[in-house]
């Protein structure tokens, strides 16, 4: 069990040196004058820039060596301090504070949804290869993963806010907020988790395990329950790390779609401002969550087949 | 199961939660695209003016007359050297403190130390004196006061400010305090109980930030917002026709133009820009793209901007064949690909344009589809906005589409002199000045008789129309949305002040 937590240490220490470099690095060889960008982002389309672009380089020191400042960036992060934003002059920490809460809120409201919505369809599906459950499935799934996030918003916004009336289309704060974007997410996870299960609970259902269970004249749920979930969820759970992907790719359309404040809307804008410390935090903050999900998911799959706590 | 029966019950109760708490309190909810990225009031300024948090000395009412706001009257010297603004005795900061001559000097001189429009005036002292805040200048400059209804000159309390200078949290003395504020989506405001015009008729508001046109479109027809900003002209139709919505639509101070580089071969001839104006095709844009074909910029500003349409000028239209006759007169030649070329140049052009506003890059396909016609070779690149200034500094720029503000004071006196300036400027002339304009520029600066102004701002005006220095190509209009529930609301085209102090719910 240590020796798992070092590795995964030492593997975010890794993650958190490549991502802030490239991150650095992609920056700089974007064409563009980074202080006007700056002064864009900060003062908006309608000011005269160039005059406060040569403000914004004084202050910010953009005029010094890029050496210089990617080593004051690599000493502060050993200090665990990510910088100030440089378009709203806000410490990164409290930004990601904000932002990473809420797409971490949206993403476990999508995640779960879907856990309620694709297993169940995929244990249907996978009992009955081929029946109406299973073809109809099917169909939704392709349908749904075909549909870009943003056709998916849009038509959500439309049946649930405005035929229906039932939820605001935008915006954030309550439960009602957050219903819509993270279904939106959760029908495209969804989508791929019920087929996944399909087939995991198809391969199960085939085993002669599971047939000897049904002969020894266990009820249908009983045998489900039994010898079917646990063996189903290996391939099911492992999954999920890869559907993390899914939410990061997502999660930045909804947000900017639906107006909700997290961390992929904050990465579009950083990135079109060339604010350096913020997409290096949020970079970062992504990059850490991706080793966080893998480490998990590795936990959660030793727990279920203790063949791989042996191996 | 019993996971299943927890799952239902705490639905049932948050929905009874939320029942009960919509129940209690009634918000106003606007909704608009601006987000608030940074609470500097050079950066987010506009937010707080225009939500009624924090107040400048001097405002303008929807016309562009200016009226008292923190200040209660204001006068020149005889020189015009020196300014007196009188802060009115009752105003007070939402953090109890009253407004003092002291604060506001402050507030002024930081805006002068930093990057807003109060820069480009000649500022010599800004001093507090008793109740008199008094700004000396280093030349006449009539339009001070219009300069300070700019945003960036918002006075705020002496809290605000951190030691080093910073802006840590807006205190202002408008209607409306900062309740929370959750950046850069979110902003909620509550009465702030002791303003000096009296209290507001609704005492919360709500406002959050939707940067997609459609999104905000939805959030006014499902109802949950009250007023919404800046809708798309593709929403407005359907948006009429919703019983429940009243659509008001305001022509605003902002003209999309085509700016040219006057110093490069293709433009430096006044011939040439008038042909490439010929070849638009005006009405075609502002029908098809901008769904109100009244929007066809035949001149610099709209008719609704009084003082600055001139409506006997001869107006900018579509006209193919002087546009390829002032083009062959310029020595340009169709080549075998139809393209034109002079002396083994083509006429093969970029134009830049950028799309924090929607409608540039359509409008940038239409015209490189109607230069075409006329034998230009025209590509268009969307960037980001500072790549015109950018360019514009290097000399590399040819061509923009751009969107420009002309009340960025209540009078486009301020914008034309940015823009028109000896060495042109980012968003105005390129390669080119004319000492006439400058003349007329800073007579106009000096004086704020409307007598002594009309044949200036008029000569001002046909001199721009007749050298083209950038080619209107249409005019805006700013679209908002309210729903029944609510009445009083006014359309302010300065964008100034929305006046939610004054909105009541209707029933």
């Amino acid at each position: 069990m240590r020796r798992f937590l070092l590795a995964r240490l030492v593997q975010a220490g890794v993650v958190a040196v490549v991502v802030g470099t490239l991150c650095f690095v992609l920056m700089r060889v974007l064409p563009g004058d980074a202080a006007m960008r700056i002064a864009a982002g900060r003062y908006g389309p309608d000011a005269m820039i160039a005059g406060a672009a040569e403000k914004v380089r004084q202050e910010l020191g953009l005029d010094q060596p890029w050496p210089v400042q990617f080593l004051e960036w690599l000493a502060n992060l050993v200090r665990f301090d990510l910088g100030h934003s440089l378009v709203t002059g806000a410490p990164v920490i409290e930004e990601l504070k904000v932002q990473l809460g809420a797409s971490l809120w949206l993403a476990a409201a999508a995640l779960l949804l879907s856990l309620l919505i694709g297993p169940a369809i995929g244990i249907v599906s996978g009992l009955r290869p081929n029946g109406w459950a299973d073809r109809l499935g099917l169909a939704g799934s392709v349908t749904l993963r075909a549909l870009p996030p943003f056709m998916l918003g849009l038509i959500l916004m439309l049946v649930f806010a405005i035929w229906l009336g039932w939820l605001p289309p935008a915006g954030f704060g309550s439960w009602r907020e957050l219903a819509l974007p993270s279904l939106t997410l959760a029908l495209g996870l969804a989508a791929v988790s019920s087929r996944v299960t399909r087939e995991a609970i198809a391969t199960v259902a085939k085993a002669p395990y599971f047939a000897f269970a049904r002969h020894k004249g266990l009820p249908e749920a009983a045998v489900v329950r039994r010898h079917g979930l646990r063996n189903a969820a290996i391939p099911v759970v492992s999954y999920l790390g890869l559907q993390a992907i899914y939410l990061v790719e997502g999660v930045v359309v909804v947000e900017s779609i639906l107006a909700y404040p997290g961390i992929g809307h904050a990465l579009v804008h950083a990135i079109v401002e060339r604010d350096i410390p913020m997409v290096q935090g949020t970079a970062l903050a992504m990059g850490l969550i991706f080793v966080a999900v893998t480490a998990g998911v590795d936990a959660a799959s030793a727990w279920l087949d203790p063949r791989l706590r042996r191996a | 199961m019993r996971f299943a029966r927890f799952l239902v019950v705490a639905a049932v109760a948050i929905c009874l939660s939320t029942v009960t708490n919509s129940a209690e309190e009634r918000l106003l909810k606007v909704v608009g695209p601006w987000e608030i990225g940074g609470i500097d009031p050079a950066q987010s300024g506009y937010i707080f003016s225009r939500l009624q948090v924090a107040e400048t000395l001097v405002s303008a009412d929807p016309t562009g007359k200016l009226i008292p706001a923190l200040a209660e009257q204001w006068s020149a010297s005889e020189d015009g050297l020196a300014w007196r603004f009188t802060i009115r005795a009752d105003a007070t900061f939402h953090d109890g403190t009253p407004v003092t001559a002291e604060a506001a000097a402050a507030s002024l001189r930081r805006a002068q130390a930093g990057v807003g429009v109060l820069t480009q005036v000649p500022i010599s002292e800004i001093a507090a004196e008793g109740r008199d805040v008094v700004v000396r200048l280093e030349k006449p400059f009539a339009a001070l006061p219009a300069y300070l209804v700019n945003f960036g000159n918002i006075i705020l309390a002496p809290a605000s400010y951190d030691a080093s200078g910073k802006v840590t949290k807006i205190i202002g003395s408008g209607p409306y305090k900062v309740k929370s504020l959750t950046p850069p989506l979110k902003l909620e405001l509550e009465n702030s109980g002791n303003w000096w015009g009296g209290a507001p008729e609704i005492s919360e508001v709500s406002y959050l930030a939707v940067g997609q046109g459609e999104t905000r479109a939805l959030m006014a027809e499902s109802g949950e917002a009250d007023l919404v900003f800046s809708m798309l002209p593709v929403s407005v139709e359907r948006l009429k026709r919703n019983p429940k919505l009243d659509v008001k639509i305001a022509t605003i101070p902002r003209t999309r133009i085509l700016k040219v580089n006057a110093a490069s071969p293709f433009f430096d001839d006044v011939e040439e820009r008038r042909a490439i104006s010929y070849a638009i095709d005006r009405a075609g844009i502002a029908k098809a793209i901008l769904r109100n074909p009244d929007l066809d910029a035949t001149q610099l500003f709209p008719p609704a901007l009084a003082g600055w349409h001139v409506s006997d000028l001869p107006p900018l239209e579509r006209n193919l064949d002087a546009a390829r006759r002032l083009l062959a007169e310029a020595g340009w030649e169709p080549g075998s690909d139809g393209i034109l070329g002079q002396d083994g140049e083509r006429f093969s052009v970029t134009l830049l344009t950028y799309s924090n506003w929607p409608e540039l890059p359509p409008i940038a396909t239409a015209l490189q589809a109607q230069l075409r016609e006329v034998g230009i070779d025209v590509e268009v690149s969307v960037g980001n906005s500072s790549e015109i200034p950018s360019r514009h500094r290097d000399g590399t720029l040819e061509m923009a589409l751009i969107s420009r503000l002309y009340s960025i004071v209540p009078d486009p006196t301020g914008t034309l002199l940015q823009d028109y300036g000896p060495e042109g400027s980012e968003w105005g002339a390129m390669g080119w000045s004319s000492d006439e304009l400058l003349v007329l520029v800073d007579k106009l600066v000096a004086t704020s008789d409307s007598q002594e102004r009309a044949p200036l701002q008029r000569r001002a005006i046909e001199l721009l129309q007749e050298e083209l220095p950038s080619i209107p190509i249409t005019w805006s209009e700013l679209a908002i949305v309210a729903n029944q529930r609510i009445a009083g609301v006014q359309v302010d085209p300065l964008e100034v002040n929305y006046g939610l102090a004054s909105i009541r719910w209707a029933d």
